[in-house]
């Protein structure tokens, strides 16, 4: 018998809590491959956010620290200067990383720090049931923008691939999506090369997502796949934005 | 042994990195500037690791980072710089992470004055962030002192898997003072085997998390801390007393206001006034026993808080005495440091009450 599939040794066996539809559990997935084909699951430590992922340290097999809301980047870079290295990665969500964690992030990519960032950027707070994110679009209804979100009462959404890509200590950031197998197909590849800039030294990397959250969104699977194309991929252009 | 003229904040980084600290996060502010600076200069001769953060948000947070993965860690500021690490701190007990905190206390609230003070005594003894959660504090009252308690508090963390803090006054730390290096025995303490510094050669991986979602597991999670505070309280008090003997005035006062009791304590005994000196060096664990002890001696008449605040350690001084005897309080506060005559006056006052 030839095994043709089977789940990453880069994660645990314990079953995931995500929504159906809900990217986390491919992104983890991913990460997960990246870690066990560069052999380095023994090596490498996590640090999750406060969010849906929150939970990470029960799925991922490498060791893991759970950071205060928005503080991952200051944790990871605790560990990191610590053990340079092994691989580090923080996983963060829009609230955590575009909102809370802002001044964290930005002074981690200023600073080059040697880790990975994962970003997940679905548009809304999951957790917490549906909250306007600093990512949510233009006119996109959240629980706490009713009737849309509008540039004059919270401004507009942030790229943040684009906004930290103006820092020197940031060497890659790649947007990606994982709703078909092509693009998902080039997110690993994506989180693959930031794992091997962030080994060979080069400074800080970063990886966004779009990703989708039907639950929030009050969507099907199907449709909420559909909105990450047209609506967000229109917004954050994917592909690399930069490239030291 | 020699001595050596040490300025307060260098003496402590100092000691901090003779008692193993590889790992300085820190935010600049006055009064402790000198801490970073010191660690800037010398943790890499050492094959240490300093960064000065964006924050004395994001500073905790590296701390919480490094004390994740096994390395002995701390931060250093002062009054409020340490009211921005109070998340990281919760967080660190929740996740029973050792780390050591050092507050070089200033004036307040708010931005204050960049004075010698104690307003932060209530912050530090009763968990100044969100929960339900305890740090041993440790208070000196010389240089010499502070750099003795270095080598405990990371020893003290690294035993309970708890944050210590590190209670100065900014004279304490601005100041100079002969000391000597003492040689120092650590504890035996157990392997950080719990650490998430990679999982190589384990089973499973170690997951450092305060997250109990569901209620009675969170709620086990707190019986089995507060079990580490009770053998905390049970191991950890600290407190000297000085002309205690037969005294019948007894000051208590941590920090630099001991220093000034002891002064006004000999003055008055000149004058023939009995007076002793109670000073607690744990301020939590607070000397509760030792203290109430004391307030049932016949001899004992009277007691006198002093403090650099409004009159915070005076909850636990009353707590410890409970209306045995009488409890006066006299403090000086925004930076302002009270006078031996002062304290005297306030001493012999209370004296002229009760004799």
């Amino acid at each position: 018998m030839t095994t043709i599939y089977q789940k990453s040794k880069g994660l645990q066996e314990t079953e995931l809590h995500y929504c159906p539809g809900c990217s986390h559990g491919i992104v983890h997935k991913l990460v997960a491959e990246v870690m066990e084909e560069m052999g380095v699951i023994n090596q490498t430590i996590a640090v999750c956010p406060v969010g849906c992922s929150v939970f990470a340290g029960k799925y991922f097999a490498c060791d893991t620290v759970e950071a205060a809301h928005g503080r991952a980047p200051a944790v990871a870079t605790g560990i990191k200067r610590t053990h340079p290295t092994q691989p580090v990665f923080t996983y963060q969500g829009d609230g955590d990383l575009a909102s809370i964690g802002a001044a964290e992030i930005v002074h981690a990519a200023m600073r080059g720090e040697k880790f990975t960032t994962i970003f997940i950027n679905n548009g809304i707070y999951g957790m917490t049931g549906g909250q306007m994110a600093p990512t949510t679009l233009i006119g996109q209804k959240a629980t706490t923008a009713p009737f849309g979100r509008t540039k004059e009462q919270a401004g507009e959404p942030v790229q943040v691939a684009e906004m930290l890509s103006t820092l020197k200590g940031l060497v890659y950031a790649e947007r990606v999506c994982v709703t078909d197998v092509p693009h998902l197909n080039k997110a690993k590849k994506a989180i693959r090369k930031a794992f091997e800039k962030q080994m060979a030294n080069e400074g800080f990397t970063f990886i966004e997502v779009l990703a989708a959250c039907p639950t929030n969104w009050g969507m099907t699977t199907e449709e909420a796949n559909k909105w990450v194309m047209e609506n967000m991929a229109a917004y954050y252009p994917l592909g690399v934005i930069k490239e030291v | 042994m020699k001595r050596e003229i040490w300025k307060g904040s260098e003496a402590i980084a100092e000691a901090a990195i003779r008692a193993g600290c590889r790992a300085f996060f820190g935010y600049p502010i006055t009064p402790q500037n000198e801490i970073p600076e010191y660690m800037s200069a010398k943790m890499a001769d050492v094959g240490g690791v300093f960064v000065q953060s964006e924050s004395e948000v994001a500073a905790i947070n590296m701390v919480y980072g490094a004390a994740s993965s096994g390395i002995r860690a701390m931060t250093s500021s002062s009054s409020p710089g340490v009211s921005l690490k109070q998340e990281g701190i919760s967080y660190m007990v929740g996740s029973e992470l050792p780390a050591v905190i050092v507050n070089v206390m200033r004036g307040g609230p708010g931005l204050g004055s960049i004075q010698p003070a104690q307003g932060d005594y209530y912050q530090a003894t009763r968990g100044g962030g969100n929960g339900d959660y305890r740090t041993v504090t440790l208070a000196p009252a010389n240089i010499q002192e502070a750099v003795d308690l270095m080598f405990d508090a990371f020893d003290i963390a690294d035993q309970y898997r708890n944050p210590v803090m590190v209670l100065a006054d900014g004279l304490i730390g601005q100041m100079m003072e002969p000391l000597v290096w003492k040689e120092h025995t650590p504890r035996n303490l157990p392997g950080k085997t719990w650490a998430a510094s990679g999982r190589e050669g384990r089973e499973h991986n170690n997951f450092i998390n305060s997250l109990f979602i569901d209620a009675p597991s969170c709620e086990a999670h707190n019986n089995h801390l507060a079990e580490k505070y009770a053998a905390m309280e049970e191991n950890e008090c600290r407190w000297e007393e000085l002309m205690m003997d037969d005294a019948e005035v007894v000051f208590v006062a941590y920090g630099t206001p001991s220093r000034i009791a002891q002064t006004a304590a000999e003055n008055l005994r000149k004058k023939g006034i009995k007076a002793g000196v109670f000073r607690p060096i744990t301020l939590w664990p607070f000397p509760m026993k030792r203290l109430r002890e004391i307030a049932e001696q016949a001899s004992v008449k009277t007691f006198v808080d002093v403090e650099m605040s409004m009159g915070q350690m005076l909850d636990d001084v009353n707590l410890a005495v409970s209306e045995r005897k009488p409890v006066k309080f006299y403090g000086r506060i925004g930076g302002v440091i009270p006078n031996v005559s002062e304290v005297e006056k306030a001493a012999q006052d209370a004296y002229e009450e009760v004799k």
